[in-house]
């Protein structure tokens, strides 16, 4: 085997516990969407052109309360800028590429991929010459798995119309749960947690779902505020996650 | 596919793509203003949270139901239950929802 050919594979490879997890929430992500009322040909377009995950999980669930276009691309904005950090992160690998590898490596950012590349180019032992291959083996093995899960829960979902009444809904409520839940290490995250649930709760009435933006971003003065207020008093003891 | 659908994920694709790939275009090293990055560390709790509240306390047509009839509440509970003890994403989905449906199932 070559060796980009090799560094591909070992990229695929060392992405396969991510693929795991991101098994269900592909097919929920399909079954929901055909039950938000999206058409089949739109949900699979959807994972093949947006490819993120959480802001296509919130555009359905947005779709399904009837919210206009702009709070679901404002929304798809807001859920998705902490990719720029990610590519902040990754730019000084990947910025003496051509656009021919960077527009796809770009294309194909996500959370899971960001996580087993950068350890990846901070491994000393690694070839550094092949390492972009590694990065697109596990683009790769991350988007296919998501469009054939996507297409799985899509088929049962327009297969089992009565779908929508069972409630599968709170399956992304526990989806989410189990993504924020163990984020909340630090006194700041559990409080923008609190003031984001809180605002929401009372700004649920509000037109255009527009209550979600005002609760995303209350959530976030409060954790940032009470952040530099326990950095001033010198009561943060646990460590604050660095910003990749 | 409606015309809405054409606009909202060319919107959601060109969106998506431009925060990616912008860094990668300009190509040269990009320092954060360090409150926007600390900033965008809250983002993700913040917009779940935003989403998960409403969801289990005032599901379907958005009236207040904190009683323990709501199996979203219920269900929602049990779920950060287990994420809190297990921090395992899977047993939080499936537990969460096994819940769920029992509930509504037992409440039938």
């Amino acid at each position: 085997m070559s060796a980009h050919l090799k560094a591909f594979a070992c990229g695929a490879r060392d992405t396969l516990p991510m693929l795991l997890g991101a098994l269900p929430f592909g097919i929920i992500f399909g079954t929901l969407a055909i039950a938000s009322g999206l058409s089949m040909p739109a949900t699979l377009l959807m994972s093949a052109l947006v490819f993120a995950g959480s802001a296509q999980f919130i555009a359905v669930s947005l779709v399904a309360s009837g919210a206009g276009l702009a709070v679901l691309l404002a929304t798809t904005l807001i859920v998705n800028l902490r990719h720029m950090l990610y590519s902040a992160s990754l730019l000084p690998y990947v910025r003496q590429l051509s656009p021919r590898w960077k527009v796809p490596l770009a294309f194909w950012l996500t959370d899971e991929t960001y996580a087993v590349v950068h350890r990846h180019y901070l491994d000393a032992n690694a070839s550094n010459e092949h390492k972009h291959w590694y990065f697109l083996g596990s683009c790769l093995a991350m988007y296919s798995n998501w469009f054939v899960c996507t297409l799985i829960g899509a088929l049962l979902g327009s297969s089992l119309p009565g779908m929508a009444g069972w409630g599968l809904d709170f399956a992304m409520v526990a989806t989410f749960i189990g993504i924020v839940v163990p984020l909340l290490r630090t006194c700041p995250m559990l409080l923008s947690a609190v003031v984001a649930a809180v605002v929401a709760v009372a700004a649920n009435g509000l037109p255009y779902k527009l209550g979600l933006m005002l609760a995303a971003l209350a959530g976030v003065i409060a954790g940032v505020l009470a952040e530099r207020w326990s950095l001033e008093s010198g009561k943060l003891t646990g460590g604050v996650d660095e910003p990749v | 596919m409606s015309l809405f659908e054409i606009a909202l994920i060319g919107g959601m694709a060109l969106i998506t793509f431009s925060i990616r790939y912008g860094l990668f275009a300009v190509g040269h090293r990009v320092r954060f203003n360090p409150l926007v990055s600390r900033a965008l560390t809250y983002v993700p709790v913040a917009v779940l949270t935003a989403i998960i509240a409403p969801a289990m306390l005032l599901p379907g047509d958005g009236s207040w139901q904190l009683s323990w009839q709501n199996a979203y509440l219920i269900g929602g509970i049990a779920a950060i239950l287990i994420a809190a003890l297990s921090r395992n994403l899977l047993a939080t989905i499936f537990g969460g929802m096994l819940v769920f449906f029992l509930w509504r199932w037992l409440l039938a």
